[in-house]
């Protein structure tokens, strides 16, 4: 029975990987994450209908449920798109063995469906109808209803791999997507076609004439089907097995040579953010990180708190210190062997990480500007995180990087990537953003806004006064953990 | 050059390496060959300050290699594919070793091009990244690396293996030159009987940690070591 031998297979691999036994406390984390999105949707499937009925009582709930139907089928879409990933199973022993390729194919298929996504919708969808039936509705129609909305899950769970194996093809990699989806909102918001009612329609038409839940159900098969032969047509070791080799893309890094001894690794380390898939994405995460603000800012409640203004500074200004520096030395752990057996001085490799960091810095706050729209005092408040994000905070999180003790594989994707996350990256945390927040509050609450804005420029002041310090003292922590860490890197996990 | 004395290598009580005295002379060949375990990779680790002696220690040009980090400029090595840096080209990945010995581009070209032979037209202006070449075009490029920046001791572990015969022929030849016209001290390991004879002055048998031969090489060495391994098989 393969089927059995596949299950297990993969229950080894689950448990038995460095991986699982090194981190509990991250699986204990997913666990509870996925429990709370459990308790939060069975919740919703309880309440929608008392909570519509009493906000709309001259309406239908059901009504304004399908009305809602197409924007909840769009973020799936959405999000699957970052967080799923077609469930291969490490195929490529099991290609030698007496096994059909279509029964690999099926059983990652198979498997697919089980995913906690496809799950997920029926803890709001199921209670929901039951309300439904509770409240008159005919139990067959509801039955139908649910079933139509999980068929759709379903197909919206196989139009991603499609949509995904799409986009990894070309190099533009989530722009497609977002362009899509954008498109479909747009078009719908602006009721050029109104994709709202379109399915809510067809929703209610399943509603009254069960029969016609065929059609999904077709959809379903077909995208099935075209998923199947695409995966089948792959299973080869020459194609999607293979890892991609890219064009190489070479640009000229002479002006790093400005930054002395440090340039080498400058030069390497702006090769290694641009050339791999998991430190790339943390360029992407800066624009997010810049547009952080307008969560705060142009909301009236805020603009009474400016001692939150600190906050969104250091955070603002250091998007890419806290998502860069988290993972130092990490990032080289590949190659870490080589680097401490060359010769190198470690302040210089240290240097390097630090004057990217601080530029980084000074180029965020630049850009974080635009914030001064909102008020001058925000402008203020950043500046001065800006200087504790030099002076203190490029310290803190090189010094926390000695303790760093897990590897990272450079051509992992980003999203939902716990990889090389420890303890560290937890704890890290604390001085990093709950310090400054801890010593600007104080001084806000006790003196004023400028003394706190004061306190923090003077800290980061002193922190870059001291520098080559502060560098002699971490440098230093580096070569005491310099065997663990080389160890440590050594391992896959 | 490089003395050894009452090196010791625990791993949770195991005894992995045992050397009591082990001398290499400036300008030897020297090979370590010995069955999977024997404690190669560990000694070569330990030449590089990549792991901690338990006991003992290496000195080398009578620098203290686990207290000082003088050694660095005169020695060079490549152990395994963790040496690359996968997401340079070979020729990026050379010019940043040059940097780091001190030597510039044009150095650096110099010393390559005495090894187009060497590389087959497969590793110069591929436009690929070092992590997409093959296993051996990657291990041609981490030994030419290794020879970078004029290194008085050159460290290679298992340089024969992955490579194709052509390829192998050729880099004899360069490590025989390096040590017979160099003056370079170069050690390698192998588990090809052939190729270490082949090559080296002076082969020294590790089993399970300890040294149970040092060899100077003639004719009779290979028919020596053969009869060693298929003996240590049946034992």
């Amino acid at each position: 029975m393969t089927l059995k031998h596949f299950i297990n297979l993969e229950w080894k691999q689950y448990f038995r990987s460095s991986y699982w036994q090194k981190s509990m406390a991250l699986n204990v984390l997913l666990v509870f994450v996925a429990l709370y999105f459990m308790v939060m949707f069975l919740a919703l499937g309880i309440a929608l209908y008392p909570i519509l009925k009493e906000t709309f009582p001259e309406q239908d709930p059901l009504n304004i449920v399908n009305n809602y139907l197409f924007y909840w089928f769009l973020a799936d879409v959405l999000m699957r798109f970052f967080f799923q990933k077609l469930p291969v199973m490490s195929v490529k022993p099991l290609l030698t063995l007496p096994i059909k390729r279509s029964k690999v194919v099926h059983y990652v298929l198979g498997k697919s469906s089980f995913s906690f996504f496809n799950v997920l919708p029926l803890f709001a969808a199921i209670p929901f109808g039951v309300m439904l039936i509770a409240n008159g509705y005919a139990l067959i129609s509801v039955v139908f209803w649910v079933l139509t909305v999980f068929v759709i899950t379903l197909i919206i769970n196989f139009l991603n791999f499609i949509i995904e194996s799409l986009s990894s093809e070309t190099e533009l990699s989530y722009l497609p997507i977002i362009a899509f989806a954008g498109g479909l909102f747009a078009i719908n918001y602006f009721n050029l076609i109104s994709f709202t009612n379109l399915v809510s329609n067809a929703v209610s038409s399943i509603y009254e004439t069960p029969l016609f839940i065929a059609i999904p159900i077709l959809v379903l098969i077909g995208l099935y089907l075209i998923n199947f032969s695409k995966l089948k047509k792959q299973l080869y070791l020459d194609s999607s097995l293979k890892t991609k080799t890219q064009e190489v893309k070479a640009s000229n890094l002479e002006w790093t040579r400005k930054f002395g001894d440090a340039a080498p690794f400058m030069q390497l380390d702006l090769k290694l953010i641009w050339r791999n898939k998991r430190s790339r994405s943390s360029v992407f995460i800066l624009v997010i990180g810049l547009l952080y603000g307008l969560f705060f800012y142009p909301n009236p409640v805020y603009q009474d708190q400016p001692w939150m203004f600190a906050f969104v500074g250091i955070f603002v200004t250091g998007i890419f210190l806290i998502n860069f520096g988290q993972f130092i030395p990490a990032w080289d752990s590949g190659y870490y062997k080589m680097l401490m057996s060359q010769n190198i001085k470690y302040k210089q490799y240290l240097k390097s990480k630090y004057t990217l960091m601080a530029v980084s810095v000074v180029i965020l706050f630049i850009l974080s500007i635009p914030y001064v729209y909102f008020g001058w005092k925000i402008l203020l408040a950043h500046f001065a995180a800006a200087v504790y994000n030099i002076g203190i905070n490029t310290h803190v999180i090189l010094f926390g990087g000695s303790f760093n003790r897990k590897k990272i594989d450079l051509n992992q994707r980003a999203a939902f990537n716990y990889q090389g996350t420890g303890a560290v990256q937890w704890l890290i945390g604390i001085p990093l953003m709950l310090l400054p927040l801890a010593i600007f509050g104080a001084s806000y609450f006790f003196f004023s806004f400028e003394i706190g804005c004061l306190v923090l420029t003077i800290l980061g002041v002193i922190g870059i006064i001291f520098h080559q310090k502060l560098m002699n003292l971490i440098t230093e922590k580096y070569l005491d953990s310099k065997y663990k860490m080389i160890q440590a890197f050594s391992q896959d996990n | 050059m490089i003395h050894t004395t009452n090196l010791i290598k625990n791993y949770s009580g195991n005894t992995v390496l045992d050397i009591e005295n082990l001398d290499i002379p400036k300008g030897q060949s020297f090979g370590l060959v010995g069955n999977n375990g024997a404690g190669k990779t560990t000694f070569f680790s330990l030449l590089l300050d990549l792991i901690k002696p338990t006991k003992g220690e290496i000195i080398s040009n009578d620098i203290l290699v686990k207290d000082s980090e003088d050694w660095k400029p005169f020695t060079a090595a490549f152990i395994d594919e963790s040496f690359l840096i996968g997401y340079l080209t070979p020729e990026e990945y050379f010019y940043f070793i040059g940097e780091l010995r001190g030597q510039n581009k044009a150095d650096v070209d110099a010393l390559i091009s005495q090894f187009d032979d060497f590389f087959h037209g497969e590793i110069l202006n591929q436009k690929k990244y070092l992590r997409d070449l093959s296993k051996g075009n990657q291990k041609k490029a981490g030994i030419v690396a290794a020879l970078i920046g004029n290194p008085e001791v050159i460290i290679l572990d298992e340089p024969f293996a992955n490579l194709d015969p052509t390829t192998q022929i050729r880099l004899k030849g360069i490590i025989k030159n390096l040590a017979e016209t160099k003056g370079v001290t170069v050690l390698i390991s192998s588990h090809d009987l052939m190729h270490v004879t082949d090559v080296c002055e002076r082969i020294v048998v590790l089993e399970k940690g300890k040294i149970i031969k040092d060899l100077a090489t003639s004719d009779a060495t290979l028919k020596e070591l053969e009869a060693h391994f298929s003996g240590a098989e049946s034992a």
